[in-house]
């Protein structure tokens, strides 16, 4: 069966929409290539031009494949997979010739579309899905009705047909048993470049993270959100500077004390809450201080920093507990001496001031250094200027400006100098409450460092330098507040009713996101599991739930069923039942029509017993026969015919009679 | 109209992959009679699926989760409707035109559509024979099945199937049929041109004036298969009835076409000489008769006689 040419058409168009994405996303050269390849095909289908020959075909075939293998040095793995099926994609486009082919180039547009869920699975990324499956489906329609082009009735009828199979994807998406395993090992994805906080600290360096409103991950609290000067969310810890850099202990090669998990007391009940994580291709997972308990695919290391195995490459969600007052345990030698360590040469000045304070005892050098900051005229900045050589001097005694990673630097400087073990941790503080949906928005504009100090009585201790610098001396009002309140609504206090609008309509957005990671990307297994148990659906194990399934698909196909058969009920449908409502009205004052009579010779037979109903018994018949063997016309005619026969009552006899 | 089906028929095998046999139409298409199987494009379409749902376990992708199941629903929903563009239709059988052997017999079908929505991309597909694609519109449609007509005698429409695969090609929906309906096909007329030596009107009965087309000598009532042209319109515009005009004249003269007047050929190819001169003599508006070893017609001529002596040459040899 040769393919007809309308469907060729949205079979070019639907392929189009669906590599679209793909081409952004693929190295440069694609563009052309398969620009090329695409014309091509509509100067085929719109001006006939011949098929390509075989030796083209096979020589844009070869300069596919060394592009791909030029490009990601592979033809295996996502991204060059995904580049290879563009291309052959393509190239199957321009050998287009059966009903077979284009099924084929479908099919292989399904698993293009399918392949861009890997790196992205945004809302837009979801509704352009169902863009994608409507075209597809139209092309569908087009290649299966070879008579000719009606490209309207093609997308009415995709659409409908699309709406009738989303009640139906939307049970098998809820009720559809997930694994709480992949069935075999997932391969490394992309390394797509995503941002977070990187696994040490260089002074100098102007933080990237400071001016981004990216959202690093976001917490929704079981009870209360706990205050502002609790919500520490804890990633890196730092140990090992050469005074300018800071390095967390090595994680390839870690220290064995490192592998032992921390433990500490608690001193409060638990805070519980789920964090769904954005991806950061690292491995921390950023509880608030300190995690209670290490979830399934975790490690709690001795410094307290929640671990997962694998690298969070997608969206995840965890459910996590932690304790916001604790006592820690005992120190090691090895993590005393570590907390302790100073390069020798480095920031002479910072050594000399604390080695004034050395003879105190600890907590007095704690608020020593805390005093310093607050008492001399330190600026927090976003912008801080340039340090020299010896950075933590340049920042303590020149500069006196800089943000979060200079105070906590300069102070766990100050405290080994001194003698008191500390500690550099970073991580996130703070975050924003979403009056629309109640959780905590965490953005990489608050990324945090502080310090954590070891005190003989109460072990690791929170100390945070920047929170000391008094709000008149912030630059930005925003940077003030950030550790006194999780209120959106202060800080946007003297912003104009525009200012608001907008941050009301991004609160709201960020709650449909929030919803959009929770129920469809981050619907898993656990989840699953936890909503079916919630409606009680999981009370006869999981055969209950696919029986279920089984059932409710089974009415939804009732329905539609029902549905698709009265919309195909036709004129001639409705002119019989009407005409039997008229033989049913005779039939039960003894006037039975036999079989084999017809309609006109059941009216005269009415006529000569009844002839009061003479007259409206052929007003009737007189319709349905113009109506069923004439030209009558149904719009105007059907409803003369209902009304006629409804208005007909044979069992009443006329007073005239 | 379709008559219940006993259990056994209900279920039998052979009535799913045949059908019922031959039946006088008009044929409802209801539900016992619609079959709907995966085509090869909803077997790979499944395959599809499948992979992608793997993918989507795999990848614990919330997207291709979704992906997989919208597709798997349209497949599902897709049955629904290709189940539905059949389902209510009804076949019924038209008139076939004679046609001689070598030509194609067109075999017209009556589909009905009653319900008030178009039914599109319904295929019509003759059993061995090329398949055909029509929309149908509210109401009756006429379509042909055409098949060549290789021999003379009575050709069966046979076997075919009422199809359907929109809207998405992935499953088929279908009812095989047979209709009572067959073509008359004459026999191929013989190449060689010109009518035998007339056996002059001598033979039969000597009263028989015969009859020609110069001379007008009476009147007669019109029977059937009278040529238009000898209606005597006068009387018929009187309100007198139809008449025919007879006429005589020296050129009249009654042609017999015998069976004899051929030895030593082969059945067929006798019949095929048969028929040439049949179409000869009716072209000549020679009066003819017909003289088969089994059946004798009398000479007449016109419409009526040509189909007369065409019939009687297509079924030779058949039993009556």
């Amino acid at each position: 069966m040769t393919l007809p040419r309308h469907g060729r058409l949205w079979l070019l168009a639907a392929l189009t929409a669906a590599l679209l994405p793909q081409l952004l996303r693929l190295p440069p050269w694609f563009i052309p290539y398969c620009v090329a390849l695409l014309g091509w095909r509509l100067a085929i289908d719109l001006r006939d031009w011949p098929l390509p020959p075989r030796w083209l075909r096979v020589l844009l075939t070869l300069v596919g494949i060394g592009g791909v293998l030029a490009g990601y040095r592979t033809l295996f793995g996502a991204d060059a997979g995904l580049a290879l099926l563009t291309v052959m994609l393509g190239l199957k486009l321009l050998e287009l010739r059966s009903l077979r082919d284009a099924m084929v180039v479908i099919f292989m547009g399904y698993f293009v579309v399918a392949g861009g869920f890997l790196v992205d699975q945004s809302i837009y990324v979801g509704v352009y899905l169902l863009v994608n499956v409507l075209l597809l489906t139209a092309a569908l329609i087009a290649l299966s009705h070879p008579a000719g082009p009606q490209h309207p009735f093609y997308l009415r009828r995709a659409g409908l047909l699309l709406l009738q199979a989303l009640p139906i994807t939307v049970l098998l998406f809820v009720l559809f048993p997930r694994l709480s395993e992949p069935l075999w090992g997932v391969p490394k994805t992309s390394s797509s470049a995503s941002t977070g906080i990187s696994d040490h600290m260089t002074l100098n360096n102007i933080s990237e993270l400071v001016d981004s409103e990216e959202v690093a991950f976001r917490v929704r609290f079981d009870g209360p959100v706990p205050p502002a000067s609790q919500l520490y969310w804890r990633g890196p810890v730092l140990w090992v500077t050469d005074g300018r850099r800071w390095d967390p202990v090595s994680r390839d090669l870690p220290p064995r004390w490192q592998m032992l998990p921390g433990r500490y007391d608690s001193l409060d009940d638990p805070v519980r809450y789920a964090l769904t994580l954005e991806a950061h291709n690292a491995h921390w997972i950023f509880p608030l201080d300190l995690p209670a308990s290490v979830p399934n695919g975790m490690a709690l290391t001795a410094d307290f920093q929640l671990l997962s195995k694998r690298k969070v490459i997608a969206r995840q969600r965890y459910e996590l507990a932690s304790h916001t007052r604790y006592v820690t345990g005992p120190l090691a030698d090895e993590m005393y001496r570590l907390g302790l360590r100073l390069p020798t040469a480095a920031n002479p000045r910072t050594r000399a001031l604390a080695a004034q304070w050395a003879h105190l005892p600890a907590q007095a050098i704690v608020d020593s250094a805390i005093n310093h900051f607050r008492d001399q005229p330190f600026w927090y900045s976003r912008r801080p200027p340039p340090l020299g050589d010896h950075p933590v001097d340049d920042f303590l005694f020149t500069t006196r400006r800089g943000f979060c990673e200079h105070y906590a630097a300069a102070f766990v400087t100050l405290m080994r100098a001194a003698g008191v073990p500390a500690r550099v941790v970073t991580g996130y503080q703070g975050g924003e409450v979403n009056p629309v949906s109640d959780y905590l928005i965490v953005r990489q504009s608050d990324a945090h460092a502080w310090a954590e100090v070891w005190l003989d009585s109460d072990g690791w201790v929170r100390v945070d330098p920047t929170a000391a610098i008094p709000p008149h001396r912030v630059e930005a009002t925003t940077d003030a507040q950030r550790f006194r309140s999780t209120d959106a609504a202060t800080l946007n206090i003297d912003l104009d009713w525009a200012q608001r609008a907008l941050a009301e309509l991004r609160y709201r957005w960020d709650a449909v996101n929030d919803a959009w990671n929770q129920w469809i990307l981050g619907y898993n297994h656990q989840r699953q599991k936890e909503l079916l148990e919630q409606l009680g659906l999981l009370r006869f194990g999981w055969q209950g739930v696919i029986a279920l399934l089984a059932g409710a698909i089974a009415a939804v196909l009732g329905a539609v069923t029902i549905y698709l058969l009265l919309r195909m009920r036709g004129r001639h449908d409705a002119l019989v039942r009407i005409y039997q409502r008229y033989c049913d009205k005779l039939a039960r004052i003894g006037l039975r029509r036999a079989p084999h009579e017809g309609p006109r010779d059941f009216a005269r037979r009415v006529a000569a017993q009844r002839p009061d109903l003479a007259d409206s018994s052929d007003e009737i018949i007189t319709l349905y026969i113009d109506l069923r063997y004439g030209k009558g016309d149904a719009a105007t005619s059907l409803p003369l015919l209902r009304a006629a026969v409804s208005r007909f009552h044979p069992g009443v006899r006329r007073a005239s009679d | 109209m379709a008559t219940p089906l006993t259990l056994r028929q209900r279920f039998s095998l052979a009535r799913f992959l045949r059908g019922l046999g031959a039946e006088a139409g008009p044929i409802l298409l209801d539900r016992r009679r619609v079959y709907i199987l995966p085509t090869r494009h909803g077997l790979l379409f499944g395959a599809v699926i499948i992979a992608i749902l793997l993918g989507a376990i795999n990848y614990d992708n919330g997207l291709a989760f979704a992906l997989a199941f919208l597709l798997a629903s349209l497949g599902i929903v897709s049955i629904l409707h290709t189940w539905r563009n059949l389902l209510g239709l009804r076949v019924e059988a038209g008139r076939c035109a004679a046609v001689f052997a070598g030509e194609q017999a067109r075999f017209p079908l009556g589909l009905r559509n009653d319900s008030a929505e178009p039914r599109p991309a319904i295929i019509l597909a003759p059993d061995g024979g090329e398949e055909t694609v029509h929309d149908l519109a509210p109401g009756l449609s006429w379509v042909e099945v055409v098949r060549p007509a290789t021999q003379r005698g009575r050709l069966p429409l046979g076997r075919f199937h009422v199809a359907t695969r929109f809207p998405l090609s992935l499953f088929r929906a279908w009812t095989p049929l047979e209709l009572a309906m067959d073509c008359l096909v004459y026999p191929a007329p013989a190449p060689q041109r010109g009518l035998p030596a007339g056996e002059a009107g001598a033979s039969g009965s000597g009263g028989d004036k015969g009859q020609g087309q110069d001379d007008f000598a009476s009147l007669r009532p019109y029977h059937a298969g009278d040529s238009l042209r000898h209606v005597h319109w006068k009387t018929a515009a009187r309100e007198q009835g139809i008449h025919t005009k007879l006429f005589t004249g020296e050129t009249a003269q009654e042609l017999w076409l015998a069976w004899d007047l051929l030895p030593g050929l082969d059945t067929e190819t006798r019949l095929s000489r048969l028929c040439r001169w049949v179409l000869e003599a009716d072209a000549a508006g020679i009066t003819y008769g017909l003289r088969l070893p089994t059946r004798v017609i009398p000479p007449d001529f016109g419409p009526g006689q040509r189909r007369r002596c065409l019939e009687a040459l297509a079924l030779f040899g058949d039993k009556p």
